[in-house]
């Protein structure tokens, strides 16, 4: 595979009013040539690719499962990810474990993928804990809450990397809505400014809540990144191939001194924002049945059996391997433990603080005041 | 402590008015209602706020009433947001900017503070920003640490703004008509635990004044002092507390800034005992500023007792449901600090 294949054309008069729009496996399935992706991807085999589609397959019942914990009062909130699984799967199965995600909670999927411990994906919605995971275990921050915050992180993170010489690359996902907040616009500026190695992975889920896509955007949201001196990439993010090789050319461009990209990946959100949320009260049906049409998983499978490499033998174990993780997910979950009360004062400061030691023993006074 | 039972004063009832039992949220919207019907200045921005009715149900249906011209869906902007708020209000508008959560005015901070809150005064007074800022406070719905604070002290803190927290569903709708109708920037800070609260609302057109204190209940034996959500909650207190003996008042001061210091120094020489409570951390909080009130002052020298603040735990809101109520005043933890006033005192 090369290494210098231009990711896009360079910005110039000549450049396209609208972005092109990389797709390597359509909505049935059938493989799609690419002249300028198709290379990123040539040395991935059937296995492989059919180990994607497992992925693919396990993360929706990981989700599947959470919405139904939360339902069941398990959880106190879950953010699902129905749809979105190949712009998840794609992009961070091409990550090194030595690269650096920063993402918002419904990055549920690339947590997976990092490596995350299947309770650990569950241990702040379910209340017994501040944070998930150790970041520093499987190179993903914890995801961040407040929109577009974690673009400025990645970015940080990702001139640290270029001060430190290593050729690490930090990824800040983030959805639609995220791009009309200032962090994120400024993160791009900076960015481009020292040229770090970052890219800016924009799931465009048509959705912020109840606003859609054209609220936040005129124009196509990759058309936004060449205005800041980043080259953009308008890819399918239901197409898991397609996602895959943008972000393999991203990454060769980030580790060798060429500084950020950014990424649109066109998906749908087909569930609610979170389970606090009622979409029937926003969505047309007939949009949501298009992109039903255009399921990032049935693609893989129609594909892999058009190969002959997915058979019904393998479909079975592949869907029971999934049940396990499930069930072993459900274990997990529920078996976190209620944290104790005096944890709260845990963590305020990375330190000794003497006025929350102060309240510490104060509220440990009152807590054994119950035993009297 | 005294033994002898003393009937609460009633609070000075008013005027007899129309009213109509309605929820704090749908007060907000009745309120926003009339001003949109009589001001064609008057327009709402925000997240969500349109066919989604807000993220809270706040604005609930009123875009089917009015119109997506003047309940305006915006980008997910803050900063926008209130900019645009700010511009408009420059103009002679008055917006209704909509914050989802209060913990999202950290994102629009430059334009609350250093734009909507000093333009009166850079501009030599010759411009004027009348705008409203609507956003919900405060913990208890299980939502952590980056969208369950309470932030009054802030605002408070920034000169040119002015600060109000209902606590009632009229206040909560008598308070907003006020704000729309102030020349000044107002930071309305809503409750996300009151706004499926019910209470009887007068009907119409309107006022509570900014600036003046509720005393919803009187009695002899302390003065409890509270905002927000705390006011429920001191009430209720002051409930079991007459069952034991104790009488407390109540009171609500509303607007934080401009804050009605004459009454809570009347309710507190009354007393001689005054116990502050607040959601929002310990230090640095409002009731740290309604202490030094107090102390400075010549109802000093009527108290009996050192002045006693309740407030939340210098820590961010757990997201644990038990943690987290453990992090704020409760009417539990009312009642104890109120009883050990009286009773040691």
């Amino acid at each position: 595979m090369s290494t210098t294949v231009p990711v896009k054309a360079p910005m110039s008069g000549a450049k396209k009013q609208t972005p092109e729009f990389v797709q390597l496996l359509d909505p049935d399935g059938k493989r799609l040539s690419d002249e300028l992706y198709d290379p990123w991807v040539s040395d991935v085999t059937g296995d492989q690719l059919a180990s994607l589609y497992e992925d693919l397959i396990i993360v929706r019942r990981i989700d599947t499962e959470a919405t139904a914990l939360q339902r069941q009062g398990e959880l106190g909130l879950w953010p699902p990810l129905l749809g979105q699984e190949a712009a998840q799967v794609g992009s961070a199965r091409t990550l090194r474990p030595d690269d650096f995600v920063f993402s918002s909670y419904r990055e549920n999927a690339v947590a997976y993928c990092r490596g995350v411990k299947l309770p650990d994906l569950v241990r702040v919605w379910r209340g017994t804990a501040a944070s998930g995971w150790d970041p520093f275990e499987i190179g993903m921050a914890t995801p961040a809450v407040i929109i577009g915050a974690q673009t400025l992180h990645a970015t940080g993170y990702a001139v640290g990397c270029t001060f430190d010489g290593v050729d690490s690359v930090s990824v800040a996902y983030f959805g639609d809505g995220a791009t009309s907040e200032g962090d994120v616009n400024e993160a791009m500026v900076f960015a481009a400014s020292f040229n770090a190695p970052v890219i800016f992975f924009c799931q465009n889920n048509q959705w912020a809540i109840s606003e859609p896509v054209g609220l936040q955007a005129q124009r196509p949201i990759a058309d936004r990144a060449p205005g800041f001196g980043i080259p953009s990439i308008r890819v399918d993010g239901n197409d898991v191939l397609a996602v895959m090789a943008a972000t393999r050319s991203a990454l060769d461009r980030a580790r060798t001194g060429g500084g950020p990209t950014f990424i649109e990946a066109v998906t749908y959100r087909r569930g609610p924002h979170t389970t606090s949320d009622d979409p029937s009260r926003y969505v047309d049906p007939v949009v949501a049945k298009e992109w039903e049409a255009k399921d990032p998983i049935a693609r893989v499978e129609a594909f892999l059996r058009s190969e002959g490499v997915l058979t019904d033998e393998l479909a079975a174990s592949i869907q029971a391997r999934a049940d396990e993780v499930a069930a072993e997910f459900r274990a997990g979950c529920l078996a976190l433990k209620n944290p104790e009360p005096l944890s709260v004062f845990d963590n305020v400061y990375a330190t000794e603080h003497s006025g929350l030691a102060r309240q510490r023993s104060q509220y440990t006074a009152y807590l054994e005041g119950f035993d009297k | 402590m005294t033994i002898e039972t003393t009937a609460a004063q009633p609070a000075a009832a008013p005027a007899p008015a129309e009213t109509v039992t309605m929820t704090y949220s749908e007060a907000i919207r009745d309120a926003m209602r009339i001003a949109m019907a009589k001001d064609p200045a008057v327009f709402i921005m925000g997240e969500d706020v349109g066919t989604y009715g807000g993220a809270f149900g706040v604005t609930g249906e009123l875009i089917n009433e009015i119109g997506p011209e003047r309940i305006r869906d915006t980008t997910i902007s803050e900063l926008g947001i209130m900019g645009a708020g700010v511009g408009a209000a420059m103009t002679g508008m008055r917006p209704i900017v909509e914050i989802q959560f209060s913990d999202f005015t950290a994102q629009a901070m430059d334009q609350i503070a250093n734009q909507a809150a000093k333009i009166h005064f850079m501009l030599g007074g010759a411009v004027s920003v009348p705008m409203v800022i609507r956003a919900p406070g405060g913990s208890g719905t299980g939502a952590a640490a980056q969208h369950s604070q309470s932030l009054e002290a802030w605002f408070v803190h920034i000169p040119g703004l002015k600060v109000v927290m209902p606590a009632t569903a009229d206040d909560a709708k008598g308070l907003l008509l006020s704000a729309i109708d102030d020349p000044n920037p107002v930071m309305v800070i809503e409750h996300k635990l009151l706004y499926k609260t019910s209470g009887e609302v007068r009907t119409g057109d309107i006022r509570t004044p900014l600036g003046v204190a509720a005393v919803p209940r009187e009695g002899k034996d302390l003065t409890i002092i509270a905002t927000g959500v705390e006011v429920s909650r001191a009430l209720e207190a002051a409930e079991i507390l007459a069952a034991d003996g104790i009488e407390a008042t109540v009171v609500d001061p509303r607007t934080l800034k401009p804050l009605d210091s004459d009454t809570i120094l009347r309710t507190v020489k009354a007393t001689g005992r005054v116990l502050l409570v607040q959601e929002a951390v310990r230090t640095l909080g409002f009731m740290s500023e309604v202490s030094a009130i107090i102390s400075e002052s010549d109802a000093f020298g009527y108290l009996r007792a050192p002045i006693k603040r309740l407030a939340g735990l210098d820590i961010p809101i757990p997201y644990a449901p038990k943690l987290e109520r453990a992090s704020v005043p409760q009417v539990e933890d009312i009642v104890a600090a109120a009883t050990d006033l009286v009773r040691k005192w």
